[in-house]
Formats: C-alpha cells, sequence, structure tokens
C-alpha cells in the first residue's frame, strides 16, 4: 500500500484486500477466527422493539381494537350473519316499519331508517371508512416524506419554494378546498371512494411535510450523517438509510392519529354531499344521517360514533407505542 | 516552499486554500492561504485554538464545508495529481471513504442509533463495492476485531448505545478504515474521551497507521495527545498557519510566540516551574481580525511592525521549519521559554 499508485478499482478490491489483510493481521490477529454470531443471539432492531412493546398490557388493547376493525374490513360476515341491506339472517328484506326501533336482542344496535339491522350496517360501514383512511394517510404520506425530505435536506431556494407552497395550502379553508377538488375531479354520479382518498391525500400533506421537514433537519445535522457522507455516502441514501428511520417517529405518529382524522373528514365531505356517494355504507354517511334524528333515536349517532372513537383510539395508542419502542433513545 | 522535505511526490498537496463564510455578521476568514504538503504515511497535526479553521481546512478536503453559507475563495487542494476543489458531488462520493476517510471528534453522535454498528461499518463496502449483506457484516466484524474490540462478531450485532465512548470511536476507526483510504483526517478524535481511554485511541491509530502506510491528519488543540505520534506540526491561528515543522524541533523550541504560547500553558509532570503560563487575551474575533499580524494584541513582543505588515511563513533553522514572525530570529523569542 506504502507509495502506491491508486491499486483500488472496482473489480480488482478483493484481490487488494486480501493481502491487505493477511499482512494488517500480522499484530497477531488473524481475520479468518472471526465468526459471526450465531443466529439464536441475533438482535435486530424490530426484534428490540418487539420484545418492548409485547410486555406492555396497552399495547394489547390497542392490536385488540385495530384487529377487530381490520377483520371486520377483511370479513364482516364473522361478525354478523345478516348480510347488509337485509333485514334478518333468512335474507328477507327489510321492513320499514321496523324504522329506527332502538336496540333489542334481535338487533343488538336497533334499525336503520329502513328498517335494516343496524349492528349489520355499522359493521360493513368499517370497511369503507377504514380503505379511505389508509389510501388517504399513504397518499399524505408519500408527498409528505418526498417533499420533507427535500425541504430538509436542501436548504436554500428548495426549502423556500416548498415551505411557501405550504403555506399557501395551509391558507386555502380545508373543506372549501376539498370540496372544489371532488367536485372538479368527478361529478356526482361518477365519484367514488378513490376520489375521496386522492382529495383528502392532496390536501393533507403539508402538515406532515412541516413535521418531517423539522425532523430531517434535527436529523441532518447529527454527525453520524455527517460521518456517512464522509463515507461517500450518497445524499439519496442518506435520507433514505440515515435520515429517514431517525425522522420517522413523529410523523408515524402524526399519520395513526391521522387515520382517525382522515375518517371524520371523509364523514363530513360525505355530509356536504361531495364525499362517497350515498349508497355507500360508511360510519361518516351514518353519523351525518343521524344527526338530524339523534333526539328521537340517539343510537343512530352513538353506534357508528362509538365504533369511530374506539377504531381511532386503537390507531392512536398504537401510534404512540410504536414511537416509543422505536425510538432507542427513549430506552 | 522550502527545501523538499522528502523525495516522494506527496499524497497531497494544499496551496494557498482560503475559506470563507458568508454570515450575517460579516464574512468570515474562516482559512486563509494555507499551505502545506502531505506524504504517504506520515502523522500531520494541525493544531489551534476553536475557532482557528482547523477544522474547515479539514472539512475542505473532504468536500464537507458547508457550502452556502461556506465558498472555497481561493487556493488548491490536490490528491496525487487530482484537483479537488471544485469538484463535482458525484466525484467526492467516489472519493470519499475511498482515497480519503475521517473520524470525528465525538463518537457518542458518530453512529447512526437504529443500526446495529456492523450494519454501519458494513455499509462502506456497500457504498463504494459491490458486495453482499452476509459479506459486509462478516467483513465489519473483521475489523472490529482489528481496532481491538473484543468479540467482535457478536458485538457486531449490537445497537451503539450497547457500546462505551472508547469503543465507539474504535466503530468510528474500523469504518473510516474499511477501504483502507490513502488519508485518515482525525478531527479530535479524542476530545470527548477519558484521558487514559485517549492514549489508547492513540496508540491504536499509530499503530493501524505503521500496519497500512496511510497518511493520518490529525486535528488537534491538545498538544500533549499528538506529541508520542505526529511526526510533523501545523500550528494555526486565526485561520493562517503560524508554524510548520518536524515534530520533535517543534516540540524541543516552538518559534512562534504563540506557539510558545500553547506549550507554556500545558502541565508539565517534570519540570520546576509551579504555575503556568496562560496566554493573555482571547482568540480574536474572526469576523474582525486584526491588523498586521493575528496574534499582535496577545502578543509580548509586538511591536509596530507586528502591528501593521503581516508576516508570511519564512524559512528558518535548518529548512524544514518555517514561522510567520517577524521576531522569530530574535534569541529571546526562542528562549523566553520559562
Amino acid at each position: 500500500m506504502r507509495g502506491s499508485t491508486r491499486v483500488f478499482v472496482m473489480t480488482e478490491l478483493t484481490d487488494a484486500l486480501a493481502p491487505e489483510n493477511a499482512e494488517g493481521g500480522g499484530g497477531g490477529r488473524g481475520s479468518s477466527n472471526v465468526d459471526l454470531a450465531t443466529d439464536d443471539t441475533k438482535r435486530t432492531h424490530l426484534r428490540d422493539a418487539w420484545r418492548l412493546l409485547r410486555r406492555r398490557p396497552i399495547f394489547w388493547v390497542a392490536a385488540f381494537l385495530i384487529a377487530v376493525f381490520v377483520s371486520m374490513t377483511i370479513v364482516p360476515q364473522l361478525f354478523t350473519a345478516i348480510a347488509p341491506g337485509e333485514g334478518n339472517p333468512s335474507g328477507e328484506f327489510c321492513f320499514l316499519a321496523d324504522s329506527r326501533q332502538g336496540p333489542s336482542a334481535d338487533h343488538w344496535f336497533g334499525t336503520d331508517v329502513q328498517g335494516c339491522d343496524y349492528y349489520t350496517q355499522v359493521t360493513y360501514g368499517a370497511r369503507i371508512s377504514l380503505r379511505v383512511a389508509l389510501g388517504a394517510t399513504a397518499i399524505t404520506l408519500t408527498i409528505g416524506i418526498l417533499l420533507g425530505s427535500l425541504a430538509g435536506y436542501y436548504s436554500g431556494f428548495i426549502d423556500t419554494l416548498i415551505s411557501r407552497l405550504i403555506d399557501g395550502f395551509l391558507a386555502l379553508p380545508y373543506l372549501v378546498a376539498a370540496i372544489i377538488v371532488l367536485s372538479v375531479l368527478a361529478s356526482n354520479a361518477g365519484r367514488n371512494e378513490w376520489h375521496v382518498m386522492a382529495a383528502i391525500g392532496a390536501l393533507g400533506w403539508p402538515a406532515v411535510v412541516r413535521l418531517y421537514r423539522a425532523s430531517v433537519l434535527q436529523v441532518k445535522s447529527l454527525e453520524y450523517v455527517q460521518a456517512a457522507k464522509a463515507l461517500g455516502a450518497s445524499d439519496a441514501r442518506i435520507l433514505a438509510r440515515h435520515v429517514l428511520p431517525n425522522a420517522l417517529a413523529p410523523v408515524l405518529v402524526e399519520a395513526t392519529t391521522g387515520m382517525g382524522v382522515v375518517i371524520s373528514v371523509e364523514a363530513t365531505l360525505t355530509f356536504f354531499g361531495v364525499g362517497l356517494p350515498l349508497d355507500s355504507a360508511s360510519w361518516g354517511i351514518m353519523i351525518a344521517e343521524a344527526t338530524g334524528r339523534f333526539e328521537n333515536s340517539p343510537h343512530l349517532l352513538l353506534f357508528p360514533g362509538a365504533y369511530l372513537f374506539f377504531g381511532t383510539l386503537g390507531f392512536i395508542i398504537m401510534g404512540e407505542l410504536l414511537r416509543e419502542a422505536l425510538d432507542p433513545r427513549l430506552r | 516552499m522550502s527545501a523538499p522535505l522528502r523525495e516522494d511526490n506527496p499524497l497531497l498537496t494544499v496551496r494557498d486554500l482560503t475559506v470563507r463564510f458568508d454570515t450575517e455578521d460579516g464574512i468570515v476568514n474562516a482559512v486563509s492561504d494555507l499551505s502545506y504538503d502531505l506524504f504517504a504515511g506520515e502523522t500531520l497535526a494541525i493544531m489551534g485554538e476553536s475557532g482557528s479553521g482547523k477544522s474547515v481546512s479539514a472539512q475542505a478536503l473532504m468536500g464537507l464545508v458547508p457550502m452556502p453559507p461556506g465558498r472555497i475563495e481561493k487556493g488548491s487542494i490536490s490528491f496525487v495529481g487530482q484537483e479537488l476543489v471544485g469538484l463535482e458531488e458525484n466525484d467526492w462520493t467516489n472519493l470519499r471513504g475511498e482515497e480519503i476517510a475521517m473520524i470525528f471528534q465525538d463518537p457518542l453522535t458518530s453512529l447512526n442509533p437504529v443500526f446495529p454498528v456492523g450494519w454501519q461499518i458494513g455499509e462502506t463496502f456497500r457504498l463504494h463495492r459491490t458486495i453482499g449483506r452476509r459479506e459486509a457484516m462478516r467483513k465489519a466484524a473483521e475489523l472490529m476485531d482489528r481496532v481491538g474490540i473484543p468479540n467482535a462478531g457478536k458485538r457486531a450485532r449490537q445497537f451503539p448505545h450497547q457500546f462505551s465512548g472508547g469503543m465507539r470511536q474504535r466503530l468510528m476507526i474500523a469504518m473510516a478504515l474499511a477501504l483502507e483510504p490513502k488519508i485518515l483526517i482525525a478531527d479530535e478524535p479524542t476530545t470527548a474521551l477519558d484521558v487514559t481511554v485517549q492514549a489508547q485511541i492513540m496508540d491504536l491509530l499509530a499503530d493501524l497507521q505503521r500496519d497500512t502506510g496511510m497518511a493520518l491528519i490529525l486535528i488537534t488543540h491538545d498538544l500533549g495527545v499528538v506529541a508520542s505520534v505526529a511526526d510533523r506540526v501545523l500550528v494555526m491561528y486565526a485561520g493562517r498557519a503560524v508554524e510548520t515543522g518536524r515534530a520533535g524541533d517543534f516540540y524541543a523550541r516552538p518559534g512562534h510566540p504563540y506557539a510558545q504560547g500553547l506549550m507554556g500553558s500545558v502541565p508539565r509532570l517534570l519540570s520546576d516551574t509551579d504555575r503556568l503560563l496562560p496566554i493573555p487575551g482571547h482568540p480574536p474575533s474572526v469576523v474582525q481580525l486584526p491588523t498586521g499580524c493575528s496574534f499582535h494584541p496577545r502578543c509580548a513582543l509586538a511591536d509596530d511592525h507586528c502591528r501593521t505588515s503581516r508576516p508570511d511563513l519564512t524559512v528558518y533553522g535548518d529548512g524544514s521549519r518555517q514561522v510567520a514572525c517577524f521576531k522569530a530570529e530574535t534569541p529571546a523569542a526562542l528562549r523566553n521559554q520559562p
């Protein structure tokens, strides 16, 4: 090595390193006797987080809530024998005469305006609410992390541009903007849940960008980012490998919380008639329809409201627990 | 420059390097007209107080000076014939880690907390070579073994917070040495460590240097740390080199009054002086440097000449040493060392 010209050509490395190591090991330690740990002692970051999480009862509560709601979206048949739009398990139609009955042994949550089993309606409502929430959150996170990385890592012009863009978006009245976007995207008849996801996602990212940008600013000044750079890591790799895992936590919490917010935003938009088509069974539509009848039939509001509450709660608790478990500095 | 220090061509040639920062308070002259050579296998210690420009001059070698606000005003950095000033970011990426590597001051924050240390050391290989995950991990464990981390195979799977400060600095060294760079820059590598650990790390660096033949640039404010390992020293004051020479000559008789002051402020075991002699005054403001010699407000020998014109590095003695002081030739300047 001493005084030699640049011998480090990519393909020559293996040849170049081998004698180098032998020479370096002249101090007594041979390099061949170093064995990697066996698999049973292997500790990974996620495994550590899992060990920490599973000891906490509250984790299981949140996991249970989320599991219930996720399985409701996948196999609602597990929860109710009645199909939506039917009056009872034998498949008969709903009778208007049964309209707005209170909870009973036959109909645990009572019946809705059409006289259909409300428990079935609310259970099936999980499907569309969660789907919209997941889709919109995914869009928000993708845009938020991309723009947040750019703004936080490359300060200067690009940061100014994105920050002013955010200011502009935040100045928009959210609901009015969403209504306009949805009206422009599709006519009332042609609108479906994808449009709602896109509209909520396209308007929700500024908050994520701000949060992520702040995290990136904090993380990028840390020495390990400089160290990675000094070892020849490219910007893209630094952002993906060193910045993302360390800056993601607050955004993750925000996004989990945001799931609940999206469900209610979707409900609001639907209430205004620009959200989901009225024939879809979302909690938003149910709550919207129930508000006018609250005095006579409170169960119409309370049951979807309770589902919404517990579903959101599950995600919020889970977000918080994940943050604690994934952040090694809090250990 | 003076008579050649060595027969072979230097690895690194820095000429008239000038780095400025545009701040709200004005232009900061972080490094001014810095010139030096670095040869293969030698250890150059760059010494100076905080704000003397020693760290910025090292960052410039790695292309890590934040721009803006920083900019390289003029000068050249030549690495085996390749000009580094104005290099494209892509070319820097290939050079960093591969040819020139750096270890940082604070090992506690220099490791990414979310990845196992072996992963991070292996990252260096994956950045520059086509290499599999397992292979990278195995090489990482070998490196950890080489820098003296016991039980390296197992510990490669552990996270940074499971290591002590000294061990983490060893990890950083392992990471920097992965590709056997020709130059290793150590920016105050022992500042954050205990005194006993400091000695171990310096020994390790010296050992590794002997084995690999790399050149080492040690940046420090601590004269004691480098005394035993440095071949040559370069003393910086207010962004300028004020003295450079062989370490032995320098420690025996520092030429610049500032360097003498530095020596006088180091406690010594076998000395009959019973008090340290601090350098009076404060380091100058980097925004508004004093006229003439930047050190004159703190210098006992300063006269009107020093206050109005700036001394350049001038060959002194046998030619290996250069001092930027008008008074360097006066016996008093060299002998008033208490």
